[in-house]
């Protein structure tokens, strides 16, 4: 099946999202779509999905003009999404959502529970794609949800998978299986559209690549014929150094010393098992591991948001290990959190507001039980200057901003007051290119000035360009601390992936 | 899976920088919408009003021979009641004048007397409709006040026939705390359910406005209680009152300066006050709060024993004027008043007061129209669940009169589903 | 999860059990020293089992007769076993319903002790039990289907209030009952659009839509039976639907005069908890509709129509609770009185929690409050010392425990009361 897509454009209140884009997709090819948060990827797909009318342009697929009014159409025809936030109902089994929405029934709707299930294991077969069709999909690991919506594509004849960001959230080496799946597909004669920011993946699994920035094609090019160099710069629109500008680190004493320390998540599970580690002053320790290994946990565990069930934690020697979120932001302890729309602002507030959520009792902001306005007005329209974000006013609610500049609230609101230790995390997930550099420099800028800087991030890039040292988190468990310098990308691959230490650091 | 089924997708973030849409301000703006719903409501209330009139109808039945009679007759009927309805409340401008110019203080009275009966309805209004708009604005619905009032009343009429010996100012401040700490124990019992437990307030409240309702039943049931030379249920009443403020003949009482000075004191709480600034925060987001080293737990309890309190105070008031004795539905519906109440006043103390007059002048005028005109009370229940309509839903609204939409409208409040 | 992360970590089941347990040794201490040691020795407990009257059943059955104290001691030593076996090993899975045995000797006891050296028509009290459940059972299966797709209905009180309103009217104006049915069920999956307009296309608040539905019910029937109905008596005449026994099952002892000889309202509610039951877990529709209401992104994503199944689903549960309203006029009490479903609607929804969200789970709670209702008027007629007061306080207090997670958390549609945005 071939698609092809002309002139595509469509604009969201103040943004255009889509301009005038074209794309081919052959079939049998496996096309990357690269761009960089907010270039305008998942719209674009999300309008060939039906999810989205286009203002502009069309949709053709083998030269036959076709317009989708929802997914339902777009699947009748032959395409298939899988979502970057996976669409699937954690309660259902696997079967139930694989079936959803093309069930075979028999009278009355009656479904027929053992023939789905006897094409959800042939498909899965044919593919190797291993899923358990009578599982909860609540109780799968996130690499085999994924395969869940893949199956899902094909039980619906999809000659056209869409793949949004399909890698965000797996290891190296279960990211190695996706792309034998991919192939596979391709050979089995279907198209693969792969969404991406991610060059390297790009340049190993792709046929064609096309590179969106700020809503518009900015080229059409193949794998032999580029490098990571000049994709970034396509991607970016100018020349970006990979790495963040740092001198050596100077570690003083231990600000952060965590022991032992065990943590349950929601669901009554030790997701931090027994982790011990510390984070000296001046020096910046990254956890690195796949999302969902405990490291959200952990943070919220040491930011006194979740209660600890063993073990202790130690802040320049006292002990913190049953304060509450107030105790611990007082002691000194800044916390920029990684779901900053959730736990870092209150986006109906004004960015006033916002930039004091967590000193908004203290002089001089307010005096006693009385808030005292002016001096919160002022301290805002000063930090709004000295960290760059961009609004017109400080007096509007923090929704009206773009996610980068919300991250600078939050960044600037817990850097505003004397801190000595910074737990950040995911500090620039979504973000923009000029936003994400920011950043950096200001995490650099603290651990330069003596602060003790606790970062967790999944995105290995960023581990290795702001640690001085990395913990590597998998299953609750630090299994590896390595100083800066025994930290390869292949290494820590292999060891987020639970491959042990010396086995990892061997290959 | 915390994934947010509403938000926008990711990519559509970046309005960078633009200006933000700010057309001017008009100072009428936040009024539109709730001008045009109580105008509506009334609308659609003649409307009932009319065809549940059998004469109206017969006459509708012969519409064709006599469009205009028919027409004429429908007229009538509304603008009786609704010219009974307005008297009712405000009293006639006519008779005022007659009085001043006469210089006749009975004249005056008697010309007052309506707009005293809308002050005296308005009060425990004032009360309950703050109970529910503090909630809100700790993003916690309280539908409670009907318990809260009644058990405000068991503990505020308990205080009031026990304790005869005090003076009377002593006395009545005793009442009224004794109202509102009343009102406080059972706001504070959803508060610390949701806090411990997550127990939804939706539910409990409601649940324990029925608990109330059999509690009061049985406190009437024994001696204590009961008033011993009566045999329906009815408590020994309480033995001091809020002074009148124009003479005895009037009715308006104290009560009025009171409510207006708590609303007062919520705005300023609310608006003013680091405590205040904790409630919004919680209401908006909770998961943020936290983060930021609030306990949305303690604010749970604190609004809810506040708003409990609140609606304890409208007992008080009652016992202290109107209404001295505990008796079954002592309440009488003054807790789902306030919902309409702190929505129409968009849980802005200010406002609750405002929209308290207007619910306090349909009331007072419903029962001069309801003896004028034979048009029962209940067309004021009628409108006033269609006021919360077209508050709630301002779209619903603009749809019918055709305005664009600004911002800042609607309400902020959605609820999650009961967390049991 | 934001409930969740609110409320400060739940501890671990663990604890739970072992409150259980106690709570169960506590039970079986009750039963002991309240009605063992309360009766005093020698004295009998008589049940009858039969229909009061003429006996229609196949066969009579004697009247169960138990000795009052020993029967309290036997029940309490079962229910200490049960304590024991709690604390030592658990129940694991099967916890909820030893609770429910737990429960179930309590009351068993409190009645053997209650009709100590009278007799007690068992039967006439199961009836009545189901009688009183009937529509707040219909109450219940309104909320399933509408919070099945993710719309809190609370507005159920106001559908039930306005159903009995029109039930009467229409009956009696047209001289049928089924005209008059026809007629509640209409206004009920009237008022459910309402609820789903109101909270689907202008997203409103689903509880203060619900509670517009409630305030306004209220005062439309106050008003109309003040205007109409006061004048007009005949209006408010419409008979009721005689029961009829179902050949050959109506003799069976116990259950044949208790489930087969009823009036039609009955027979539609088995009917409607067994479908209902059926589609939502076993068919296309059924996993469509619990699809809107976990993930409804998901759901749109493989073409189902969210907005339009939270529209049939609001509607249909405002038909169900309509024919719940009609069975007040109808089906009980033949004439219409001005707020006369007194909160059954709130307690419907109650059952709906209690029910776990499940047809059959919603109608055996929609029996328990119906069993409690049914108890204190028995309990005035035995002249049992206990203030009826507090016994018409237990639902409501029931209600609140399981709110509160005292017996088990229960998984709510995940998108329960968050409005769709497709674009």
């Amino acid at each position: 099946m071939r698609l092809e897509l002309k002139g595509i454009t469509k604009r969201f209140p103040g943004v255009i999202a889509n301009d005038r884009v074209d794309l081919v997709v052959e079939s049998g090819e496996i096309h990357a779509l690269l761009g960089e948060n907010g270039a305008g990827k998942t719209t674009l797909m999300n309008v060939l999905y039906g999810l989205y009318h286009a203002d502009e342009g069309e949709i053709l697929i083998d030269e036959r003009l076709v317009t989708f009014d929802g997914p339902g159409d777009a699947i009748a025809a032959g395409l298939g999404m899988v979502h970057q936030h996976f669409m699937l109902v954690p309660v259902f089994t696997v079967t139930e959502n694989i079936i959803l929405g093309v069930e075979p029934t028999g009278p009355f709707g009656w479904i027929d529970r053992r023939g789905a299930r006897t094409r959800v294991e042939e498909l899965s077969a044919r593919y190797g794609l291993e899923v358990p069709p009578d599982a909860m999909v609540e109780e799968l690991p996130v690499g085999v949800q994924q395969r869940v919506e893949i199956l899902k594509a094909l039980y619906r004849q999809a000659e056209v998978l869409i793949l949004d960001e399909p890698t965000a959230v797996l290891t190296p080496q279960e990211t190695e299986e996706l792309f034998a799946v991919m192939r596979s597909l391709k050979d089995g004669g279907k198209s693969v559209i792969f969404i991406t920011h991610k060059l390297k993946e790009v340049l190993a699994v792709a046929d064609t690549i096309t590179v969106l920035r700020g809503g518009k094609v900015v080229g059409t090019t193949r794998p032999e014929e580029a490098d990571e160099d000049e994709l970034a710069a396509m991607m970016v629109g100018r020349a970006v150094s990979l790495t963040v500008e740092k001198g050596p680190a100077k570690p003083g004493d231990p600000v952060l010393q965590v022991g032992d320390l065990v943590v349950m998540d929601d669901r009554g599970h030790r997701a931090v098992d027994g982790v011990s580690f510390d984070v000296r002053a001046g020096e910046i320790v990254c956890v690195a591991g796949v999302q969902g290994n405990g490291q959200t946990e952990l943070v919220e565990a040491l930011t006194g948001l979740r209660p600890k069930v063993e073990g202790r934690v130690a802040l320049n020697g006292r002990d913190i290990t049953h304060a509450s979120p107030n105790d611990v932001l007082d002691a000194g302890v800044a916390h920029v959190p990684e779901d900053r729309q959730r736990d870092g602002l209150i986006d109906k507030f004004s960015i006033a507001d916002n930039l004091v959520l967590d000193t908004y009792d203290q002089p001089p902001f307010a005096n006693g039980i009385v808030r005292n306005r002016e001096a919160v007005l002022d301290a805002a329209q000063d930090r709004v200057r000295a960290f760059d974000i961009r609004t017109p006013s400080v007096g509007i609610p923090a929704s009206t901003l773009s996610g980068g500049n919300q991250q600078k609230v939050v960044v600037a609101r817990e850097l505003s007051r004397p801190i000595s230790l910074l737990i950040a995390s995911q500090p620039t997930r979504g973000l923009d290119v000029g936003s994400i550099e920011y950043i950096h420099e200001q995490i650099v800028k603290q651990r330069d000035e003596g602060i003790a800087v606790l970062i967790v991030s999944s995105e290995l890039d960023e581990v290795l360009a702001l640690a001085d040292r990395v913990a590597v988190m998998y299953r609750g468990r630090v299994v590896a601390v390595l100083a800066r310098e025994q930290a390869t990308r292949e290494g820590l691959g292999l060891l987020m992936a639970g491959v042990s230490p010396e086995e990892a650091m061997s290959a | 899976m915390s994934e947010q089924v509403v938000s926008p997708p990711r990519e559509q973030a970046p309005p960078e920088p633009e200006e933000p849409p700010q057309e001017k301000a008009r100072w009428w703006d936040p009024l539109v919408v709730p001008v045009l719903a109580v105008v509506t409501a009334l609308a659609i209330g003649a409307l009932v009003i009319v065809f549940s009139d059998t004469e109206i109808l017969k006459s509708w039945a012969g519409f064709f021979r006599h469009p205009l009679d028919t027409l004429r007759v429908s007229w009538d009927v509304v603008a009786n009641s609704y010219r009974a309805l307005f008297t009712g409340a405000f009293g006639s401008p006519a008779q005022l004048w007659q009085g001043i110019s006469s210089g006749s203080w009975h004249e005056i009275q008697s010309a007052l007397s309506p707009l005293s009966e809308t002050v005296v309805t308005a009060t425990p209004l004032i009360f309950a409709g703050l109970s529910v708009a503090v909630g809100f604005k700790a993003g916690l619905f309280n539908i409670g006040g009907e318990g809260q009032i009644t058990v405000g009343a068991i503990v505020g009429s308990a205080a009031g026939f026990t304790m005869t010996g005090l003076p009377g100012p002593i006395h009545v401040l005793v009442v009224v705390l004794a109202g509102f700490v009343g009102g406080a124990i059972w706001g504070a019992i959803p508060g610390l359910l949701k806090a411990k437990t997550g127990a939804h307030e939706v539910i409990t409240t409601i649940m324990l406005n029925y608990i109330s309702y059999r509690l009061a039943d049985y406190c009437l049931s024994t001696t204590f209680f009961r008033r011993p030379d009566r045999t329906d249920p009815i408590s020994k009443p309480v033995v001091s009152a809020f002074p009148h403020l124009l003479g005895s003949d009037l009715r308006v009482h104290i009560g009025i300066l009171v409510a207006l000075a708590v609303a007062a004191g919520v705005a300023y709480l609310v608006n003013r006050t680091t405590v205040g600034f904790e409630f919004r925060a919680v209401g908006f987001n909770s998961d943020a709060s936290r983060a930021a080293g609030i306990n949305p737990t303690r604010i749970f309890v604190l609004v809810m024993t506040l708003a409990g309190g609140l609606s304890g105070l409208a007992a008080s008031n009652q016992l202290l004027s109107v209404s001295p004795s505990l008796t079954p539905g002592f309440s009488s519906g003054f807790g789902f008043d306030a919902i309409a109440l702190a929505l129409l006043g968009r849980s802005n103390a200010w406002g609750v007061v405002a929209a308290a007059f207007l619910f306090g002048a349909l009331r007072a005028g419903s029962r001069s129209m309801q003896a004028a005109t034979a048009t029962p009370v209940d067309i004021v229940v009628v409108i006033q669940a269609l006021v919360i309509v077209f508050i709630a839903a301002p779209s619903l609204v603009r749809a019918i009169y055709r305005i664009k939409a600004r911002r800042a409208e609607g309400l902020e409040i959605v609820m999650k589903g009961f967390g049991a | 999860m934001s409930a969740a992360a609110v409320t400060v970590g739940r501890p671990v089941s663990i604890t739970r059990a072992r409150i259980l347990g106690i709570f169960f040794l506590l039970m079986a201490v009750a039963i002991a020293l309240l009605f063992g040691l309360g009766a005093s020795g020698g004295i009998q407990t008589r049940f009858g089992l039969n229909q009061t009257g003429t006996g229609t059943t196949a066969w009579r059955i004697p009247d169960l007769v138990v000795p009052s104290r020993a029967t309290a001691f036997l029940l309490a030593a079962v229910c200490a076993f049960l304590a024991g076996a709690q604390l030592t090993r658990g129940f694991g899975k099967r916890t909820n319903l030893i609770l429910g045995v737990v429960v179930f000797l309590f009351i068993f006891a409190f009645l053997t002790w209650a009709a100590r050296d009278r007799s007690l028509n068992l039967l006439g009290m199961l009836e009545s039990t189901l009688l009183r459940s009937v529509p707040i059972t219909f109450g219940a299966l309104s909320g399933v289907l509408c919070e099945r797709t993710a719309v809190i209905n609370i507005g159920i009180e106001g559908m039930l209030l306005s159903a009995a309103f029109t039930g009467s009217i229409v009956g009696s104006a047209t001289g049928s009952l089924w005209m008059g049915l026809l007629g509640g069920a209409l206004i009920g999956g009237l008022l459910g659009w309402v609820l789903a307009v109101l909270s689907i296309r202008y997203r409103v608040d689903q509880i203060i839509g619900g509670t517009v539905i409630n305030i306004f019910a209220l005062g439309i029937t106050g008003f109309l039976s003040a205007r109409v109905l006061e004048r007009y008596q005949s209006l408010n005449n419409p008979g009721r639907f005689e029961p009829f026994a179902i050949p050959g099952l109506s003799k069976i002892p116990i259950v044949g005069p208790v489930l087969f000889d009823e009036n039609v309202f009955i027979y539609l509610l088995f009917l409607i908890v067994v479908a209902s039951y059926l589609g939502l877990f076993y068919t296309r529709w059924g996993l469509r509709v619990r699809s809107v209401g976990e993930h409804p992104r998901a759901a749109d994503t493989v073409g189902i129509r969210v907005l339009f199944t939270r529209y049939r689903n609001v509607i249909l549960g405002g038909v169900v609770a309509g024919i719940g309203g009609a069975y007040f006029t109808l089906g009980s009490v033949g004439r219409f009185d001005e707020n006369m479903t007194a909160g059954r609607g709130f307690i419907g929804l109650a059952a709906m929690i209690f029910g776990r969200y499940n047809p059959v789970g919603a109608f055996l709670a929609a029996l328990v409050f119906g069993f409690a209702d049914s108890l204190q008027t028995k309990l005035s007629i035995l002249q049992v010392p206990i203030p009826s007061e507090f016994l018409l306080m237990a639902p409501y207090l029931v209600t609140i425990f399981v709110v509160a997670g005292a017996v088990r958390k229960t998984h709510i549609p995940a998108a329960d009361g968050q409005p769709y945005i497709k674009e």
